[in-house]
């Protein structure tokens, strides 16, 4: 069985279909890169798995718990228990991360673990810190989000996440809203929770790092994925589509 | 007379203001906090019935709606009022003027707010209260504390409209004691009051935006 099962998932935007019958699997550990075209539903697919959006059709079930369904036309969706058990599986790290402002770092790290899961302060004290010196930032865990770096920000999101435990965790674009330089340190950062074996779907435009880190890609494009299969596949591809597509990132 | 006397005379009705002022504080913030949801609801009903509550709040002179409060109950429905409902009345009126300026600066707060801090705290798992509260509440408190320090310091010189009603506050005090002693002196007190209320109440704003200027 796997982790997270999307089967023929659509969604329209006051009546323009964004997402058409996108089916994606996702085994446990497992690495999904989702690339393609900006426009073409990977922030749309990733918002629906999550619940940010509500589909208008197909199924979605994490572990085994149906999270939406769909009957004769109609979307329902899971029971508000199932919902909170379904939350606590996944987290999202959002491309412009969406810290919060008024808490420092640490805050910013602790606040979930201990008033949406009401675990032990302690416990979650020495898993932050644990998480913060992965991420290279242990020096930084009183600062502000104002005071960090786009790098730096987007570290703390991670660590954020991480913080819940989940199975599975999406990455919307997590490089996209930093300078150049500080990509680097990102990603190297999602590159070394590889070995904590959390499944993660990961929207990217970074294709030598998707090559690299991903046990299947897909390619989007108008809402439909045009390619599927292994980074080999579908960076060696000879589809005259993914051939221009991936001609715009240079050789990689 | 000198002016220690005077003070000392006025101090009952400073006693008033000051009253006026705390308790109009205490109930209208939250009160508008709570109207300001109702002018956000999507139930077209309660936000229109609340647009228009906030609508004649702002667009009729507080000193008529203290009338209103106070008159109202006799002259529309016959019931005798007494004495002490005037301090009652000019409460309400206060409050209920205030509590109408105040859902407006919270609404401009909240929906200042963006977007992605609801979703951050959604996927984190917090619940819509705890969203509110503990993620998008204090980032509203400290965006909108300079338009509610205008609005306190407002309410520091509303104060003496009570007298409209004939509360006893500190601006009818002075003004009774002016006439019957043919002074200016009771009006200079007067001022002088008016004056170092609002310099503490300016400070005391300021401390707060001190202590939330930690984040940006
Ligand atoms: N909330 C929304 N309302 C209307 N249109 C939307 C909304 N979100 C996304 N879209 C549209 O859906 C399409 C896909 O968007 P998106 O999923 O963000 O693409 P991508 O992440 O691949 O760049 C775009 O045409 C976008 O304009
Ligand atoms: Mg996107």
């Amino acid at each position: 069985m796997a982790l997270l099962e999307c089967e023929n998932i659509k969604k329209s935007f006051e009546g323009t279909e964004v997402l058409k019958d996108i089916s994606v699997n996702i085994d446990e550990g497992e690495i999904l890169s989702v690339i393609g075209p900006s426009g073409s539903g990977k922030s749309t697919f990733l918002r629906c798995a999550t619940g940010l959006e509500k589909i208008d059709g197909g199924r979605i079930i994490y572990d085994g718990i149906t999270y939406a369904d769909t009957k004769d036309g109609v979307v329902t969706y899971a029971s508000k228990g199932d919902r909170r058990r379904i939350k606590a599986l996944f987290g999202l790290v959002f491309q412009n991360f969406n810290l919060f402002p008024h808490m420092s770092v640490l805050e910013n790290i602790m606040d979930a673990p201990l008033r949406v899961q009401k675990r032990d302060k302690k416990e979650v004290e020495t898993e932050a810190e644990a998480l913060l010196g992965k991420m290279g930032l242990t020096d930084r865990k009183n600062a502000y989000p104002c005071e960090l770096s786009g790098g730096q920000s987007q570290r703390v999101a991670i660590a954020r996440a991480l913080a819940l435990n989940p199975q599975i965790l999406f990455f919307d674009e997590p490089t996209s809203a930093l300078d150049p330089e500080l990509t680097g340190e990102v990603l190297k950062v999602i590159r070394s929770l590889s070995d904590l074996h959390i499944a993660m779907v990961i929207v990217t435009h970074e294709m030598a790092f998707a090559r690299d880190i991903s046990d299947e890609v897909i390619f989007m494009e108008n809402g439909v994925i045009v390619q599927k299969g292994s980074p080999e596949e579908v960076f060696n591809s000879d589809s005259e589509r993914m051939r221009s597509f991936l001609g715009r990132y240079g050789n990689i | 007379m000198d002016f220690i006397q005077i003070i000392k005379l006025l101090s009952g009705g400073m006693a008033v203001s000051i009253y006026i002022f705390v308790v109009t504080l205490l109930f209208s913030l939250p009160l508008g906090l709570l109207i300001s949801f109702g002018r956000m609801s999507k139930n077209p009903v309660i936000s229109g019935i609340i647009k228009a509550y906030i609508s004649v709040m702002r667009g009729t002179p507080l000193m008529l709606q203290l009338m209103v409060v106070y008159f109202g109950p006799y002259y529309v429905f016959g019931i005798q009022v007494t004495n002490s409902y005037r301090i009652v009345a000019a409460l309400i009126g206060f409050v209920i003027n205030y509590a109408a300026y105040f859902a407006e600066i919270y609404r401009g707060g909240i929906q200042s707010i963006d977007r992605g801090q609801y979703e951050a705290a959604e996927v984190l798992g917090y619940t819509r209260v705890q969203t509110f509260f503990v993620i998008i509440l204090p980032q509203v408190v400290k965006r909108i504390l300079p338009a509610v320090t205008n609005e306190v310091i407002t309410l520091v010189k509303d104060t003496s409209l009570a007298f409209t009603i004939s509360v006893a506050e500190m601006f009818t005090t002075a003004k009774a004691l002016a006439s019957s002693q043919t002074s200016m002196m009771p009006f200079v007190a007067a001022a002088l009051f008016y004056y170092v209320f609002n310099y503490v109440v300016a400070f005391t704003m300021e401390f707060f935006e001190k202590k939330l200027g930690y984040y940006r």
